[in-house]
């Protein structure tokens, strides 16, 4: 039998071989094809909003409508996009195959994590279809437990159950990293993928169950008609802000930290170099999962925490911006003097290092606690935000997907197609939330349907922005599912590339690898030629 | 059974042990973050109404308390003496061990459910019945949400350590575990140590307060 007929696409062709499948790649599968629904409706959701803004008036939906866009648009996008997109799709399948390894150390957990996320997913949108939510993402307390007439409740449970499937992956990442390393494979011969994961998947388990116990209190609170959080009845709603914001700082590093590993590994494949100071690379992602567990009062400046509180928070926000330059410098010497190709990886790679320093700059803006007061709630923190997890993790996520779209499908992307999919997706992006920067500073507040007609320039644009990049997204759809059956196939080897994922046939067999790898050297080594070292060779 | 082989990811059952033990130390650390969001608010809210919570903890039942302490302590020592005796192949002793273990167990949340039944008739439980002394309404709510919050969790810990006490101790009768295999009731006696430490401090937290000095 030829490899093509065994790999792990055609080891079944049930509907039975896929649900109840617990082989690493397959549950990737299946947990890109539930975010890329969750994708797109929180996408739909964006696009309702940009075409209400575009006239200062309230003329598409109504203010009470418009609630309930931006809440399903972030809950959505955060807990159904975001946070699962790149670990469980391209981390499940990559893990064991770039570790050489057979699997992830617990299988069937992560299938069930994959029920889990289904599961959250269908209470969560129930919730919306039958009226939804106008708390915004962050669920604030007294209005949510008192006030909002949305199903914040359902909402809260979906979230919860969620959870617990991050929760799973993160634990079996964890244990699949320490002990099912091939022989050879020490830490530091680990691509930076692997590492960021790792520092991901720390964040996973110890901040998701603070957000578990949070939604917990406001469901108890809501529904029994308590005060844990209502200042009315003895409580205190800035407790409640601390205990969101423990999990939900933390979340937005579980947001960027895969991107950068994927970042990582496309910077040097493309520039056929080694990557420059591969050892603060990986102990910066460590780094910014531990000062990212410090830094969360910074998005309580204006809530009334003591100025002392304020400053403290201040500095480790200035602190967790080191690890995170690094990185960025390390990127761009590593381009220095390489052999750079301008493959559609690539460019989505340095499409992140330009939108991920824009966003992180602005992010120092906001960590002072002066222009913070001044822009709180504006349309500077809204810009800020998508620079970092739409610019830096949705590009990300698709420079990982072309990436390794030959070894997961085994055919190659059409190149120039996905060549004009990057291009576009980077004007796109900046047309859209560029002028969200100038928007804030003018002083348009976040969360509101109708703005002040002076306004309108910056609103046209961004709109305007936004439909190009509406249609930057959806190109992908079509031309990587034409390439599932048409494209060109690809060997196991397209990029040329070190790493251990690339030893292995397009698709890999049903167990990764014909015979178990020995590892025998870093994960970017190329010789002065620029020709690839497999690290088994 | 004795000639257990290891699931195909694993190279030796060696390695499957360790990343089973690895995988359970990892879900008590998310534990321990899932109760310690719990525990800061009661901090918080004790800081803000002290008076209040030591008057609140002064109508817990301490005798019930006490009882229920050391029966969860007696249970996780026959929980490790099961583990070992599991090692040396005394499979039919750790079940049975398990089996007291699992009764303790049981015993336990009878005794929290009629300590519950009694909280309920002196009017204890926030959003149903509640009401108190007016000097120390305000704070005693909140000490009461905590109260039936962590302890309701905790019960549902113990409901479910149970269910796997019992499913390990059924395979240990079969002398499933051995000096090579016992990744299983290892990890299931981790759990269940867990869970009786996690009581140790509310404990401390629910019925002690007020009750020191004076």
């Amino acid at each position: 039998m030829s490899p093509q007929e065994v790999n792990y696409l055609t080891a079944g062709h049930t509907l039975r071989s896929w649900f109840f499948t617990t082989d690493h790649k397959r549950v990737a599968i299946l947990f890109s094809a539930t975010i890329t629904m969750f994708f797109f409706i929180g996408g739909g959701a964006a696009t309702l909003m940009r075409l209400e803004l575009a006239t200062p008036q309230g003329d598409l939906v109504s203010s009470d409508v418009y609630n309930r866009l931006f809440s399903m648009h972030g809950i959505v996008m955060v807990w159904f996009f975001l946070i699962p997109s790149i670990p469980t799709t391209l981390g499940n399948f990559m893990v064991p195959l770039m570790i050489g390894a057979r699997d992830l150390a617990f299988p069937r957990l992560n299938l069930t994590s994959w029920y889990l996320f289904v599961f959250g997913g269908a209470v969560t949108l129930y919730a919306i279809f039958i009226g939804g939510i106008d708390t915004g993402w962050t669920f604030y307390t007294p209005f949510s437990t008192m006030y909002s007439n949305g199903h914040v409740i359902l909402a809260a449970v979906g979230v919860f159950i969620t959870g617990f499937s991050s929760i799973l992956t993160g634990l079996n990442f964890i244990v699949t990293i320490h002990r099912l390393r091939a022989p050879g494979l020490t830490w530091y011969r680990l691509p930076i993928f692997i590492w960021s994961l790792y520092a991901t998947s720390v964040i996973l388990v110890l901040a998701t169950p603070v957000l578990a116990i949070t939604l917990l209190l406001i469901s108890l609170e809501r529904f029994f008609g308590i005060g844990i959080f209502d200042p009315k009845l003895g409580g205190d709603p800035l407790l409640f802000q601390h205990l969101f914001w423990f999990y939900s700082h933390p979340a937005v590093y579980i947001m960027i930290l895969p991107g950068m590993g994927v970042v990582s590994e496309l910077v040097t494949c493309f520039s056929r170099k080694t990557l420059f100071g591969y050892k603060f690379v990986a102990w910066a992602s460590m780094a910014i999962a531990v000062i990212g567990f410090f830094v969360w009062g910074h998005h309580m400046f204006v809530s009334g925490q003591s100025v002392f509180a304020g400053l403290v928070f201040s500095f480790m926000s200035f602190m967790v911006a080191v690890p995170s330059a690094i990185k960025v410098f390390n990127w761009t010497a590593t381009l220095h003097k390489g052999w750079v190709s301008y493959d559609a990886p690539m460019l989505y790679a340095l499409a992140f290092i330009g939108l991920f320093t824009i966003g992180g700059l602005t992010g120092l803006f906001l960590a002072c606690l002066a222009f913070d007061v001044f822009v709180t709630d504006t349309y500077f923190v809204v810009a800020h935000f998508h620079y970092i997890m739409v610019g830096g993790m949705v590009t990300a996520y698709f420079g990982g997907l072309h990436y390794w779209w030959p070894k997961i499908i085994g055919r190659m992307y059409p190149e120039y197609w996905a060549r004009a999919a990057a291009i576009l997706i980077f004007f796109g992006f900046n047309m859209t939330f560029f002028p969200q920067f100038v928007l804030g500073v003018l002083g348009m507040p976040r969360r509101y349907h109708t703005y002040d007609p002076t306004l309108q320039v910056w609103n046209v644009l961004s709109s305007a922005g936004a439909s190009i990049l509406a249609i930057a997204y959806l190109l992908p759809l079509f031309y990587l599912g034409w390439s599932v059956f048409w494209g060109q196939r690809a060997g196991p080897n397209p990029w040329n590339a070190t790493g251990l994922e690339w030893q292995t046939w397009s698709p890999p067999p049903k167990h990764n690898f014909p015979e178990s790898p020995r590892v025998h050297r870093g994960p970017y080594v190329y010789t002065p030629e620029a020709v690839a070292v497999p690290q088994n060779a | 059974m004795h000639e257990a082989q290891p699931a195909f990811q694993y190279a030796t059952l060696e390695q499957q042990h360790d990343a089973a033990q690895l995988g359970m130390w990892t879900f008590l650390a998310t534990e321990v973050l899932f109760f310690g969001g719990l525990f800061v608010a009661y901090f918080v809210y004790r800081f803000g109404y002290p008076a209040d919570f030591a008057e609140a903890g002064r109508h817990t039942k301490i005798v019930i308390g006490a009882l229920n302490t050391a029966i969860l302590l007696s249970s996780s020592f026959l929980v490790a003496w099961a583990v070992t005796a599991a090692k040396l192949d005394f499979g039919r002793l750790a079940a049975g061990l398990l089996v007291g273990a699992t009764l303790l167990g049981a015993f336990f949340l009878a005794l929290k459910g009629y300590e519950y039944v009694q909280e309920f008739r002196e009017r204890l439980v926030p959003g149903v019945n509640f009401q108190f002394e007016a000097p120390h309404a305000r704070g005693a709510i909140l000490f009461f949400i905590f109260y039936f919050a962590a302890t309701g969790l905790h019960a549902l810990h113990v409901g479910i350590g149970l269910v796997i006490l019992l499913a390990i101790a059924s395979r240990a009768r079969q002398g499933a575990y051995s000096i090579c295999y016992h990744a299983p009731i290892t990890v299931a006696g981790l759990y269940w140590h867990f869970v009786d430490v996690v009581w140790v401090f509310l404990f401390a937290l629910i019925y002690l307060v007020g009750r020191s000095g004076a």
